[in-house]
């Protein structure tokens, strides 16, 4: 079991005819993902990698019966793909670009909201959603991991595939990269919702970082309506202050978004907070090894 | 990015927004000079990017040129919360009746923006907003929404403003609108945003923050950027599309994505402090998900260009990119280096795990180069670094 991705789900790549588009389409497939076509309006028509290329995002889920969006395209294109996806009310729509310009973030999310949340957006700036042996929709790396029963909820990329690495001894349900931007669209309490309805997963990982108050936010959900065990692990605990390290959402001013701050919140609740990914990765091998 | 007071007024100005004159002074001379342009009264304000220097005296008033000139003399050179004041705003003095607040900015935890107002504005507003939150009106506005003057009015008169001030602000709010939008900004803040003697309502500071983002489809904004201000380093890093970021410690840093950076950045720290003079990261900086030869060689040139950097750790997850071509990179990044004329001398810790991991480590062990040494896990990596950058010391 998984969430939000399981092996049926069929997938679209918007800027597929692009490089990343191209080179994340052939590693989605080669791991087994059901990658059905692509969208780029000025190749409609055509085939690439196999795949074919629809005009809209419409025509391509009423053609394929797509359920799953990963969007390429570039970060000035990106607010008009993800409103075509939003109008074609494709379930999923995950947003791998970088550098997405938060007025244009903002505006995508009111959209999703004003159409009724018939379409989940994760990211942008993420790595996807990976759902170890079922399927793959973004840029996580397939074979770095095993199926098992973990779920976990990542604001970063690399941290992600480091914990996954660490435990594909045990395995993972599902690993979510939200993005570590200011505004995104899934977020931790989103994904620890999930992970608590799923009877595919046992325990959660947390991955967070400095900036924002996410992470408070997600500990005062977990207190209320999370009874699997979380493990967490906070990143940024001697990044200086107003100086942004590599994601746009990880900066702090003033005294609110520190890791210590977010440490004390997730702890307070119950949840054990990692000093470093890899003693992250030990707590959660204990606690899995207790269920 | 932020702004200075004067470009953001100079920015409002663009769009019809009541500022007072002003003349920007890099001198005492220039101030003087300035200050006898604007004749009578003016008000001598330090330009930082930094919030309460009028509390730490970087503003004050002067009755004349002569009286600029003298103020001008404190305030020019003077350290605000380790800003150090490179120019000072001269403007004519205005004759305030009333202070007011105003900010449009980014809510990230409602995923909107908010407009906040409040009639009690001025230098305390955050112990207003703090003791009596209900002066401070919060309303929440949608991108899809946006601003218009019966909305702008309305929040005006939420944040209590008095009557004969609304039309003027709510003109001022619609305009300061556009700024947020059209300039991409995720802060434009006003305090005080004034109501004159004469009846005039108007923004007598600015703060604005830019969205770097959005620099593709704003070409001008990169005449915002405070070249003086900005570390040779990072101004190098970023001419190569190298994300880094400069720090005061021993340790130069190389990783692959934000988080495990800044893990890195964690972990040295805590690593450091089991030695003597507790070394501490040198930099930040991220190569990003696919680290060819060259980026590597470009990040090691950056890196190594630091004086105050004993030794290097190289912390890379091997992902989308496979380790043993991370480690390929590393090889051809040291014969670049040669090449050059710069030679790597400094003590390299790698630590390789993920994709292909093994075979990495072997390649970087069959290059046998000198001063590299291979550790399996991040956390004694990161010890090992930080021992080496205590030996160097």
């Amino acid at each position: 079991m998984a969430i939000w991705l399981t092996a049926d789900s069929k997938i679209i790549v918007q800027g597929m005819t692009g490089g990343e588009g191209t080179k994340h389409t052939r590693r989605m497939l080669a791991s087994g993902a059901r990658v059905v076509g692509g969208v780029n309006a000025r190749k409609a028509g055509t085939v690439h990698e196999g795949l074919p290329v629809f005009g809209t995002v419409a025509e391509a889920v009423s053609s394929t019966g797509a359920d799953v969006s990963v969007v390429f395209v570039p970060p000035a294109f990106t607010k008009d793909a993800v409103k075509e996806a939003i109008d074609a009310e494709i379930p999923l729509c995950v947003v791998i670009t970088e550098g997405v310009p938060v007025h244009d973030t903002t505006e995508f999310w009111a959209y999703a909201v004003a159409k009724g949340n018939k379409t989940r957006v994760i990211g942008p700036n993420c790595p996807g959603i990976a759902s170890p042996g079922a399927s793959n929709a973004g840029i996580i790396p397939a074979d770095i991991t095993t199926p098992g029963r973990i779920g976990l909820v990542s604001k970063s990329g690399t941290l992600t595939y480091q914990l996954m690495y660490e435990l594909r001894d045990i395995g993972f349900s599902t690993a979510v990269g939200i993005g570590g931007d200011p505004v995104i669209g899934t977020t931790h309490i989103d994904a620890l919702q999930a992970f608590q309805d799923d009877p595919g997963t046992d325990a959660i990982v947390m991955i967070g970082e400095i900036g924002g108050d996410a992470e408070e936010r997600a500990a005062a959900y977990i207190e209320q309506h999370v009874t699997k065990p979380v493990v967490a692990y906070v990143a940024g605990f001697t990044a200086p202050e107003g100086k942004t390290m590599g994601h746009a959402g990880a900066i702090v001013s003033g005294s609110a978004g520190t890791a210590q701050a977010k440490k004390e919140a997730l702890e307070k609740v119950g949840v054990r907070v990692g000093k470093t990914p890899s003693e992250t990765a030990r707590l959660m091998r204990e606690v899995m090894q207790s269920l | 990015m932020d702004l200075f007071e004067h470009q953001a007024k100079e920015l409002f100005a663009e769009y019809g927004i009541p500022v007072p004159r002003g003349i920007v002074a890099h001198t005492v001379e220039e101030a003087r000079a300035a200050a006898e342009q604007l004749t009578g009264k003016v008000v001598v304000k330090a330009q930082v990017k930094t919030g309460g220097r009028g509390k730490a005296g970087g503003v004050k008033v002067a009755d004349d040129a002569e009286d600029a000139y003298q103020k001008a003399t404190q305030i020019l050179g003077m350290d605000i919360k380790g800003h150090t004041v490179h120019k000072v705003l001269i403007e004519e003095a205005s004759q305030i009746a009333e202070e007011y607040y105003f900010s449009f900015l980014l809510d990230r935890a409602n995923r909107t923006f908010l407009a906040i107002c409040s009639a009690s504005g001025g230098m305390d507003i955050e112990e207003v907003a703090h003791t009596a939150p209900e002066k401070v009106a919060k309303v929440p506005v949608s991108s899809l929404d946006g601003i218009d003057r019966a909305t702008a009015r309305e929040i005006a008169q939420a944040g209590g403003l008095p009557p004969q001030s609304l039309d003027g602000a709510a003109e001022l709010i619609e305009k300061l609108w556009a700024v947020f939008v059209d300039e991409d900004a995720s802060l434009v803040e006003v305090n005080p945003m004034i109501l004159s003697a004469d009846g005039q309502v108007k923004a007598l500071d600015g703060k604005v923050t830019l969205d770097d983002n959005a620099n593709f489809r704003q070409p001008e904004h990169v005449a915002y950027v405070d070249k003086a201000a900005e570390d040779p380093l990072e101004a190098k890093a970023k001419e190569k599309h190298l994300n880094y970021v400069k720090l005061d410690g021993t340790v130069g840093i190389i990783g692959n994505g934000a988080g495990l950076v800044m893990s890195t950045l964690d972990v040295v720290a805590y690593a450091g402090e089991a030695y003597s003079g507790r070394p501490k990261p040198a930099n930040f900086l991220d190569i990003g998900g696919g680290a060819s030869a060259e980026v590597m060689a470009n990040g090691l040139e950056i890196i190594l260009s630091d004086p105050s950097v004993k030794s290097v750790f190289v912390n890379v997850f091997g992902g989308i990119t496979a380790c043993d071509a991370v480690a390929n990179g590393i090889v051809s990044a040291f014969q670049l280096l040669e090449g050059r004329g710069e030679a790597v001398t400094r003590p390299l810790v790698v630590r390789l795990d993920g994709n292909n991991a093994a075979l990495g480590r072997q390649i970087l062990a069959d290059a046998g180069l000198p001063g590299v040494e291979l550790v399996d896990t991040m956390d004694d990596a990161a010890q090992r670094a930080a021992e080496l950058a205590t030996v160097g010391a």
